[in-house]
């Protein structure tokens, strides 16, 4: 044994004091909140949404759906004028109480079918990526299947298929053309492949992790790992992508609206109030403009938000 | 690499049989195709009968996919075919029955798709081959046209941003590639027709035309095409140029970083061979597989095109037939378009190794 040579300090070692001692540690909300705010694009998006919601839920006050289906062939094809601000149509309704009760319409079948293909796509990449084998082979076979026709043609032919003989259906005190419900269940069901994908490939990556070793060794159910321990954990990208798959449901209803194999009406979509509008090209622009530009605007406010929100969510932006 | 190949095909033929048995059904249930039958109307229900047996439409969706599929020019003749009677099991019945396949009451003619008889329209009683092949070459005109402008573009715009990042003009071009890409199709094309095609004429400019390939009167001459394809080709460009412009910007941006570019700038090699010799043909090595990939979202793209613009490609021919349940042509177009998009997926696989030799397939 020896002793040591070296001179002890006086004083003892003075302790480093961490910035996060003087400043509570902003937590994971805050980061990303702080992160969102930077960004100019996301907060004009979310600005820009909210006033179109606004717009399309709150006109609800100010017109009536009854208002929105009124027919006047004496006055059709009307430009703008102080009575009707945005037109009239071919059969003589008012095309701004159109927009707002066809965009309740549009934004609840953006939404509902987000909602579709989050539960397809997280069910199927989730069982796909945990278990692996001979799952993993038959849902990703299904996958590519799904994949390899182009979305829009196969929306066309199950648009038709499911279309046949949906009758209306009542909700809240309102009368929905049946197919509505067709077309968000259309939708959904072909839009999920790609976020399946993603959450696949997520689950392949976080099951490796020593927390899930862990998880299981104290004896947590394959039910709870799935949902408790490693959906938290890559939530981010799926919420980027639903996000994103608003805008895309939203552009697909309108597309096969307006390729007249969508919604019916009388109800309104900003969709299939262009439906036929080509035809009017030159004699009435306000037919198409007012729909199509709402859609534009819904899209990309839409798609600044969630390009705001996979800056913001990922935790490895260094941006503050 | 050959192995890697053939087992990628291998993989396909499962992969389009689903596909092709999921669809086959939902055209079979899709509606009559005796009552929009090309414009005459069947109204006797005996014609109706006969119509059907003739067509081959009263038999199962099993044995019509199957003759489909290899034919039915080895079923037999015979008199009567018994109808079984089990409930709501009777087509499982039917199709488990091998009589249902065998027994007919002529010999068929058909060859099957195996065989490269791809049927018979519904609609206008001509072979689906020759209903495609007149409509495939507008597409691949339109198609091939906007490629070409959507990649030059692209890497036009995308180098300059990349070279030019945070001044005035970057800043513009990345606004309005936001807003190009989050445009619908539909409205760029309404919008472009009402500007250049309604008010040019308004204002008496030279005006673009909106509908067809080429005016009745002065005949499908090239020029005529060409004027008439700038529309429908911009109109399916636009979004395509936005986001791969955004792409090849900060691919490039990425690469100007690295350290081989640092190197080359050091070796005092001229600023044009580093930027277009050492950066770009880095960065470029991602947009080869994303314009093999994006095919899909092309024909996508091209059927709302064609529709808009009355262009007589495969989309229009598509939604016109989806319309009157013409099954042969419906059958024939998907599958052509899954055929293609499979191809166009392992080309893309194969191009990406062979251009980055880090990339080994086994």
């Amino acid at each position: 044994m020896t002793t040591t040579t070296l001179e002890q300090p006086q004083q003892g070692i003075p302790r480093l004091t961490p910035d996060e001692l003087e400043t509570p540690p902003l937590s994971l909300s805050q980061l990303t909140w702080r992160r969102f705010r930077r960004h100019r694009m996301a907060i004009f998006g979310a600005i820009t949404l909210f006033l179109i919601v606004v717009y399309a839920f709150g006109g609800m006050l100010v017109f009536s759906e009854a208002d929105a289906n009124h027919t006047e062939t004496g006055n059709a094809l009307q430009a703008p004028t102080a009575q009707h601000p945005f037109g009239t149509d071919t059969i003589g309704r008012d095309i701004l109480a159109r927009t707002i009760y066809g965009g309740q319409i549009s934004i609840i079948i953006g939404l509902t079918a987000m909602l579709v293909e989050v539960i397809f796509g997280v069910t199927i990449g989730a069982l796909s990526g945990y278990f692996g084998g001979w799952l993993d082979n038959v849902l990703m076979r299904i996958t590519e299947a799904v994949l390899v026709v182009p979305q829009i043609f196969l929306l066309l032919v199950m648009a038709r298929y499911f279309s046949q003989s949906i009758p209306n259906i009542k909700f809240i005190g309102r009368t929905f053309s049946g197919s509505v419900l067709v077309i968000i269940f259309v939708i959904g069901i072909t839009s999920w492949p790609y976020l399946a994908r993603i959450v696949r490939a997520q689950f392949l990556s976080v099951k490796t992790n020593d927390f899930i070793l862990a998880a299981r060794a104290t004896g947590t159910s394959t039910r709870d790992i799935i949902i408790r321990h490693i959906l938290p954990n890559i939530s981010a990208p799926i919420i980027v992508s639903a996000t994103l798959s608003v805008a895309a449901a939203i552009i697909l209803e309108a597309y096969i609206s307006f390729l007249g194999l969508g919604v019916k009406p009388p109800t309104a979509t900003w969709g299939n109030m262009l439906e036929g509008a080509y035809n009017y090209i030159e004699s009435a622009w306000w037919l198409w403009f007012f729909p199509g530009i709402l859609i534009a605007l819904i899209v990309l406010s839409i798609n600044f938000l969630g390009d705001g929100l996979r800056d913001a969510l990922d935790p490895h932006s260094r941006a503050l | 690499m050959t192995r890697y190949i053939i087992r990628r095909l291998l993989q396909a033929i499962p992969l389009l049989f689903i596909i092709s048995v999921v669809l086959f059904v939902m055209m079979n249930a899709m509606g009559d195709p005796l009552a929009t039958m090309g414009g005459r109307k069947v109204t006797k229900p005996a014609d109706r009968i006969r119509l059907a047996h003739q067509l081959g439409l009263d038999k199962p969706v099993c044995a019509q996919y199957i003759y489909w599929l290899i034919g039915n020019d080895w079923t037999k003749q015979v008199g009567e075919i018994p109808k079984p009677n089990a409930g709501v099991f009777t087509p499982i019945v039917q199709c488990l029955d091998p009589r249902t396949y065998i027994d007919a009451d002529a010999a068929g003619v058909r060859k099957g798709v195996l065989r490269g008889d791809w049927g018979i329209s519904l609609v206008n009683r001509q072979p689906v081959t020759k209903v495609i092949g007149a409509r495939l070459p507008n597409t691949l005109l339109l198609m091939v046209t906007a490629e070409v402008i959507i990649i030059s573009a692209a890497l036009l715009i995308g180098i300059y941003s990349a070279l030019h990042q945070y001044t005035a003009m970057d800043n513009f071009t990345t606004a309005t590639t936001f807003v190009f890409y989050s445009m619908p199709v539909f409205f760029f094309a309404l919008l472009a027709m009402y500007l250049f095609s309604v008010n040019f004429r308004k204002w008496g400019l030279p005006y673009l035309p909106t509908v067809g390939m080429f005016e009745p009167g002065a005949g499908q001459t090239v020029i005529q095409v060409a004027w008439h394809m700038v529309l429908p080709v911009a109109t399916l460009s636009f979004g395509f140029i936005a986001g791969y412009s955004r792409y090849i910007r900060s691919a490039m941006l990425e690469t100007l970083e690295q350290d081989y570019v640092r190197t080359a700038k050091a070796k005092g090699l001229p600023r044009p061979e580093v930027v277009y010799v050492h950066a770009l043909k880095n960065a470029a090595l991602p947009i080869v597989t994303l314009v093999a990939l994006d095919l899909p979202f092309l024909l996508g793209g091209a059927i709302v095109t064609e529709r808009i613009f009355g262009w007589p490609g495969m989309g229009r021919l598509f939604l016109d037939h989806v319309e009157r349940s013409d099954t042969a042509v419906v059958m024939g177009i998907l599958m052509m378009i899954a055929v293609a998009v499979i191809i166009f997926q392992i080309i893309a696989d194969i191009t990406y190794a062979w251009l980055d030799p880090r990339i080994r397939y086994k």
